[in-house]
């Protein structure tokens, strides 16, 4: 920073500029620990204060985006300590757009979670928001962190703050969280052990550092030991296929605002871990000439489409199809990171930000529809197209976006996934996605044909309120214009692509 | 002065309650000389973190564990009524406080986030990094007995 | 044989935290009791710590203290200060279970996992 001072505003802006990889996380932390002190003067107040805190988060996160894209990697030095001895902040393009994508995601249901969230959850106001931008916080740190143990440390306060949101639930809710943190804490345990063996063998835990020493050490089984625990421990938050089975009953039985947060950004946020790992921290190297694990990895996502996309059909309570399709969906990120080729990279990542759009809405839609009767079961919905007109046609855009019909982002992300197939010519896998698309046309229109085409005799519905529609539309609009704008993002996200695949592409 | 110790099961039997007042005095005398010590040696804990086990994790448990064998001896209401729950949590914001705007001081010095280097207190960077540590442990310190506690009594049902 | 001896001699540390783990696990899956439940995933936690303690140790060495003038073998500092921070979130965790343990009680009147799903299951 230089030692001529204009004016205080643009030292100010300057400084803001300079620290916001840091700011990010600090505001996030303060906030959450002032939000009892609000909420002691007023109740209502809170909700205000977390839409405050996350616009604040999703602002820098554009800045942060904006900045990598046009200047490069910054990195953010904590405490003034130099890497490798102290820790870093670095924001690249893959970690700036995931900021976004998260950010974005939580800023919209907080909108939407006010008038939601104050009817499932009376009286608990200020714990309610307090873990809420603390959830948010912990995500972002998640993205922003450039140093391994303080990735891990991130991933345990998210995932405490998502443990206690989703037991605000109903009386089930109870359950499935115990379910989750048990399942939530071997995972963090497994990440902590490769943690613990990346550094035995290495000596730093920073991940550039990682990176550049990593190749010597290749052939050590410990290395070997070391990387399968993070993958597995970060496939068990990610829900990939076998590794899932938290996954329904804590959407499920989670408050509707809590269910869109987190099925829109906490499993993205695991396969940001995953492709970090695979891709900047072990180097596709690896992979590729050592222990081929993207062989089983794609056959394993492949078998984690079909199963979602299968009991996703056999769901009669809304929610929960909604949380099977999400199993499915993460199938389609996992198999486009483990063909690894250029196009179906390019097709995973855009598949982040198309899935979050798609599947918040979809929940915000099911929360609408529990706000207004409080039902959730799908034979239950008869003629509520003729009610509830905005609500279910977000529905319907956000739903032909799932199945991939053009031109919204679905669509885009599917067939970059499936050029990505054709390339590296597993024609096994081309076939899945198409069938998988079929079947989502099927459990969805399941839907469709109550909703739109069902009885007329509809009592005690009427439309969702305003603060609840303008979110789920604006969802529904977004994907249909980053639909239009995908070739534009592949072509940023491409550059971070051909850096990471380097020569194997 | 009252205390809840001489009823067992309800009824004042004989022998039951010579033993329930033999426990009650063996505790509370014990406890009247422990809790100041413990509540010291917390305090001990948490300056000498850097040139012994210690430092403000341990520091506010051994805290909280002195008022938690307070609350236990002479009953939960009596705890309750001189370390509020209230108070408690508003320490525990106090306490996150002191290290986010320790932190952030830092910012407004011309450092980066947290480098206690930078901070005007102390001669030179090295002394005003150790004085940065221990205002933020003291800070780690309060937040985690006021936690502790409030989880206590949370748990916690007294004689009912 | 000589081998598979002298491994158990000198690389017992490792044995040991896979021994733990494996009983913490068990303990978390096996038993149907939540308390049983959450007292494995202590177990389970705790093992990785010792795991971390003992890579940090050297024959010989003690407290990260420096001497004037003195050459002094120490054990690595970094390890514990991983470790301090991995207590700090394992009592965190340990706090939440017991709390969410405690409402299942309040709410469902039993801690056995295989009493709730049944009396779920007659609603």
């Amino acid at each position: 920073m230089s030692e001529v001072v204009s004016d205080p505003i643009s030292t100010i802006i300057s400084a803001v500029i300079y620290h916001q990889p840091v700011l990010l996380i600090v505001i996030g932390l303060v906030g959450s620990f002032i939000t009892p002190v609000v909420g002691f003067i007023k109740k209502q107040l809170c909700n205000y204060w977390a839409v405050l805190i996350t616009f604040t988060q999703f602002c820098l996160s554009l800045s942060l985006f904006y900045h990598a894209v046009r200047y490069g990697k910054i990195s953010y030095w904590l405490g003034g300590w130099e890497p490798p001895w102290g820790i870093e902040y670095v924001v690249d393009i893959l970690n700036g757009f995931v900021l976004v994508v998260v950010s974005f995601i939580c800023f919209i249901v907080s909108i939407y979670g006010r008038k939601s969230l104050l009817k499932e959850i009376e009286g608990k106001e200020i714990p309610l928001y307090t873990l809420y931008i603390l959830l948010s916080t912990g995500m972002l740190g998640i993205v922003v962190t450039g140093d391994i143990f303080n990735l891990y440390v991130f991933l345990e306060i998210s995932s405490l703050a998502a443990y206690a949101l989703v037991a605000m639930g109903d009386r089930e809710g109870l359950i499935a969280s115990f379910n989750y943190m048990i399942l939530g804490t071997v995972s963090a345990c497994f990440v902590l052990l490769g943690v613990g063996y990346l550094y035995l063998m290495t000596g730093t835990l920073n991940m550039a550092d990682l990176s550049r020493l990593l190749p010597a050490l290749y052939d050590k089984p410990s290395i070997l030991i070391g990387v399968s625990l993070l993958i597995v421990g970060f496939s068990i938050k990610t829900a990939i296929f076998p590794l899932h089975t938290w996954l329904p009953d804590a959407y499920t039985h989670s408050p509707s605002a809590i269910s869109a947060m987190l099925s829109g950004t906490f499993t993205k946020v695991g396969v940001y871990a995953i492709i970090r790992l695979i891709f900047s921290i072990v180097g596709i190297g690896y992979f590729i000439e050592h222990h081929n694990i993207f062989v089983f990895f794609s056959w394993v996502a492949g078998a984690g489409i079909i199963f979602g996309s299968l009991m996703a059909i056999a769901q009669e309570d809304i929610k929960r199809m909604l949380a099977y399709s999400s199993i499915s969906q993460l199938g389609y990120i996992a198999l486009g990171i483990s063909l690894a080729n250029t196009f179906s990279l390019a097709g995973g990542i855009l598949h982040i930000l198309g899935h979050s759009l798609m599947k918040a809405g979809l929940f915000m839609v099911a929360g609408a529809i529990v706000y207004t009767k409080g039902i959730r079961r799908i034979s239950e919905l008869e003629g509520l197209g003729r009610v509830m007109p905005f609500t279910m046609s977000a529905f319907l855009i956000s739903a032909l976006s799932m199945i991939g019909i053009p031109p919204t982002i679905g669509f885009f992300s599917k067939y970059y996934i499936l050029l990505g197939a054709i390339q590296a010519e597993a024609w096994v896998f081309v076939g899945i996605i198409l069938f998988s698309s079929l079947l989502t046309a099927v459990y969805f229109w399941k839907v469709f044909e109550k909703v739109y085409f069902g009885k007329n005799d509809v009592k005690g519905f009427e439309e969702a309120p305003k603060s609840m529609i303008i979110p789920t539309v604006l969802l529904a609009v977004l994907s249909i214009v980053f639909g239009f704008l995908s070739p534009r993002i592949v072509d940023v996200i491409a550059v971070w692509i051909n850096t990471a695949l380097g020569v194997f592409t | 002065m009252k205390t809840d110790v001489g009823k067992v099961d309800g009824k004042e039997n004989g022998t039951q309650t010579r033993k329930a007042i033999k426990r009650g005095i063996i505790l509370r005398t014990n406890a009247i000389f422990m809790v100041p010590f413990i509540l010291l040696w917390g305090l001990y804990v948490l300056t000498h973190g850097s040139s012994g086990p210690g430092g403000g994790f341990q520091a506010g448990v051994v805290l909280a564990a002195g008022v938690i064998l307070y609350a236990v001896v002479f009953g939960l209401d009596r705890a309750k009524r001189d370390f509020p729950i209230k108070v408690m949590l508003l320490i525990a914001s106090i306490g996150v406080s002191i290290y986010a705007w320790v932190g952030l001081f830092a910012l407004f010095f011309g450092g980066n986030y947290l480098e206690y280097g930078a901070l005007p207190i102390g001669h030179e960077p090295a002394e005003s990094s150790e004085l940065g540590i221990e205002m933020v442990e003291i800070g780690i310190g309060l937040t985690v007995m006021a936690i502790m506690l409030s989880i206590f009594y949370d748990f916690a049902h007294g004689r009912d | 044989m000589v081998d598979v001896v002298e491994i158990i001699l000198t690389k017992y540390n490792y044995l040991i935290y896979i021994a733990l783990m494996t009983i913490g696990f068990y303990g978390m899956i096996g038993k149907s009791n939540l308390i049983k439940k959450l007292i494995g995933m202590s177990v389970f936690q705790y093992s990785i710590f010792l795991f971390y303690i003992s890579i940090a140790d050297i024959h010989g060495g003690t407290a990260p203290i420096l001497i004037e003038g003195e050459k002094v073998t120490y054990v690595n500092p970094l390890p514990h200060v991983l470790i301090l921070t991995a207590i700090v979130v394992a009592v965190s965790t340990l706090a939440v279970g017991l709390s969410l343990a405690v409402r299942i009680y309040r709410e469902f009147g039993s801690l056995d996992e295989n009493k709730i799903l049944m009396g779920l299951k007659d609603e």
